[in-house]
């Protein structure tokens, strides 16, 4: 790896660094764009419902097969639900929402935020003495950290009932049997830290789309690439940043 | 008192006077301005000077740094040194925070307008009034009203940036960019891409702007016609300084060899039959 390149990815780091200093400040600066907030809400939170619902009810059932099989050969299949429940909990409600979410939206933010760079939208905002960061990355920072821990509660409250289908379907358990096995296996430990991850993520998504947004030059082409390296990125550091939150809320409770 | 004294005196008044009669009122000044992207080095010790209330032309090849030039009056880039000041004010070395209030003595038009896509053409003229005055929403309808006839483009309030042609939109951007009475506006290349009657308009608006409600106008062009048919003065940028300032007169007879060889090119290229 050359200096240049070194140096490059250090400065990314950096200006990352610098906007998420930024956006918090002004987060707190008096008055709260609100209007700018709901909009945001709506686009994030709501528009991801269908998705979110029609992947997890699948992963839930997809679970579901998979534990009845892997249990099924210890004659531990009565553990299905809890089984299907702790992992949507801990760990792939808040991951494959967090990828789901920054697939859709973080790439969306970025060719948002990214058009508006190459069109001198951006520079128009700065030239009529109005904040960009204040103005278009504050808001979606905001709700997306608001409404991934949302989305994935709706997520893990469907990928159970997926699993609850599956369990009375092949396995013929009763329904109530399966609530019951599920909310007797799971205690608020689990939840602080599946739930908690996930303002983590919304933070990072949204930074990383937006940041990608800003510095993007070059027309279509640098919009298109800019997405790609947003989709990649957010997906990458959701990843890592996974293992080192999973194993903080370890330590810490 | 001895004569010497007296003469040197006599020397000192009437030398300042003729500085008087030369030096007038500068609203922006660059001082040895030097910027430089990546490895490329944009301006090289750009001086300049733009007088209250004139139109002064900037013209220059692509990539001469002309568009980089308004920039640095706006503060939306920093000089790698030299200094700008605007108003005997240096914001050289002003935070974003402090180069907001500056701001607000310009407008600005982009070369593509730079209309937010996302707002009507009535929220896009209505955004800085929403942003820095407390008028209200009727009182803001009736100012954007007001703007947008001027511009010649009166009850087009509803319709959207994606709806408009490329003349229009650079209007739009032009109404947005005077709506709160700047002191002085920037025209980023207005008249580029448009066909030659609305160029036509804006030129005249460009002009109206001026003897109106005299702001003060830096036009960034390489159409030389419409530098002729707006401008006071030319600044001509060639590879990152002010090769050549003076009126459009004495343009006309420079001898400057570079300048000679713009403003014959593009007189050919302009002569052209059809």
């Amino acid at each position: 790896m050359n200096f240049e390149r070194s140096r490059s990815i250090l400065l990314y780091f950096g200006g990352l660094t610098e906007l998420a200093g930024q956006t918090i400040r002004q987060t707190f600066r008096r008055p709260f764009p609100v209007e700018l907030l709901m909009v945001q809400f709506d686009e994030i939170g709501v528009r991801s419902l269908s998705i979110v619902a029609v992947t997890s009810f699948f992963i839930g059932m997809v679970l579901a097969l998979q534990a009845t099989y892997s249990l099924g050969s210890f004659g531990a299949d009565i553990f299905v639900g809890p089984m299907v429940a702790l992992s949507l909990v801990r760990e792939l409600g808040p991951v494959l929402m967090a990828l789901m979410v920054g697939g859709r939206v973080g790439a969306g933010m970025t060719a948002e935020i990214g058009t508006m760079k190459v069109t001198e939208q951006i520079d128009a905002l700065r030239a009529l003495a109005a904040n960009p960061v204040r103005k278009l990355v504050v808001p979606k920072v905001v709700a997306t950290t608001v409404m991934l821990p949302a989305l994935t509660l709706v997520s893990i409250a469907l990928g159970t009932i997926g699993g609850m289908v599956i369990a009375v379907l092949n396995l013929g358990m009763t329904p109530h049997f399966y609530w019951r096995s599920v909310v007797t296996a799971l205690n608020f430990r689990d939840f602080s830290s599946g739930i908690g991850k996930t303002f983590f993520f919304g933070f990072a998504i949204a930074l990383i789309a937006c940041f990608n947004g800003l510095r993007t030059t070059g027309g279509a082409d640098g919009v298109g690439r800019a997405t790609t390296t947003t989709v990649v990125m957010a997906s990458i550091s959701i990843l890592i940043m996974d293992f080192f939150l999973t194993k903080l809320f370890f330590l810490i409770t | 008192m001895t004569t010497e004294a007296t003469n040197s005196r006599r020397e000192f008044a009437r030398e300042s006077g003729e500085r008087r009669q030369h030096v007038r009122d500068a609203f922006v000044k660059f001082t040895d301005v030097h910027k430089a992207y990546g490895r490329k080095q944009v301006l090289r010790g750009a001086d300049l000077e733009v007088y209250r209330g004139e139109v002064l032309v900037i013209l220059g090849g692509s990539g001469s740094g002309k568009s980089v030039t308004l920039r640095h009056m706006l503060g939306l880039e920093a000089p790698d040194s030299g200094r700008v000041l605007v108003e005997g004010e240096d914001i050289t070395d002003f935070s974003e925070q402090e180069l907001y209030r500056v701001r607000r003595k310009f407008g600005m038009l982009f070369q593509s307008g730079a209309l937010f896509d996302s707002m009507s053409v009535q929220e896009n003229v209505a955004f800085p009034l929403r942003e820095h005055t407390d008028l209200s929403a009727e009182e803001r309808v009736r100012v954007v009203a007001e703007k947008l006839a001027l511009v010649k483009l009166a009850g087009t309030e509803a319709l959207m940036p994606t709806d408009l042609s490329g003349g229009m939109r650079k209007r739009v951007g032009l109404a947005r960019s005077i709506v709160l009475d700047p002191q002085m506006i920037l025209y980023d290349e207005p008249t580029t891409g448009l066909d030659p009657i609305t160029a036509q308009t804006i030129n005249e608006l460009i002009g109206d702007l001026q003897s109106q409600l005299n702001m003060t106008s830096v036009v960034v062009t390489h159409d030389i016609q419409s530098a002729f048919s707006v401008g006071n003065r030319i600044a001509f940028l060639h590879e990152g300084v002010f090769e050549w300032v003076g009126t459009m007169e004495e343009a006309r007879r420079s001898d400057n060899p570079r300048l000679r060889a713009f403003l014959e090119a593009s007189a050919v290229a302009s002569a052209k039959p059809l």
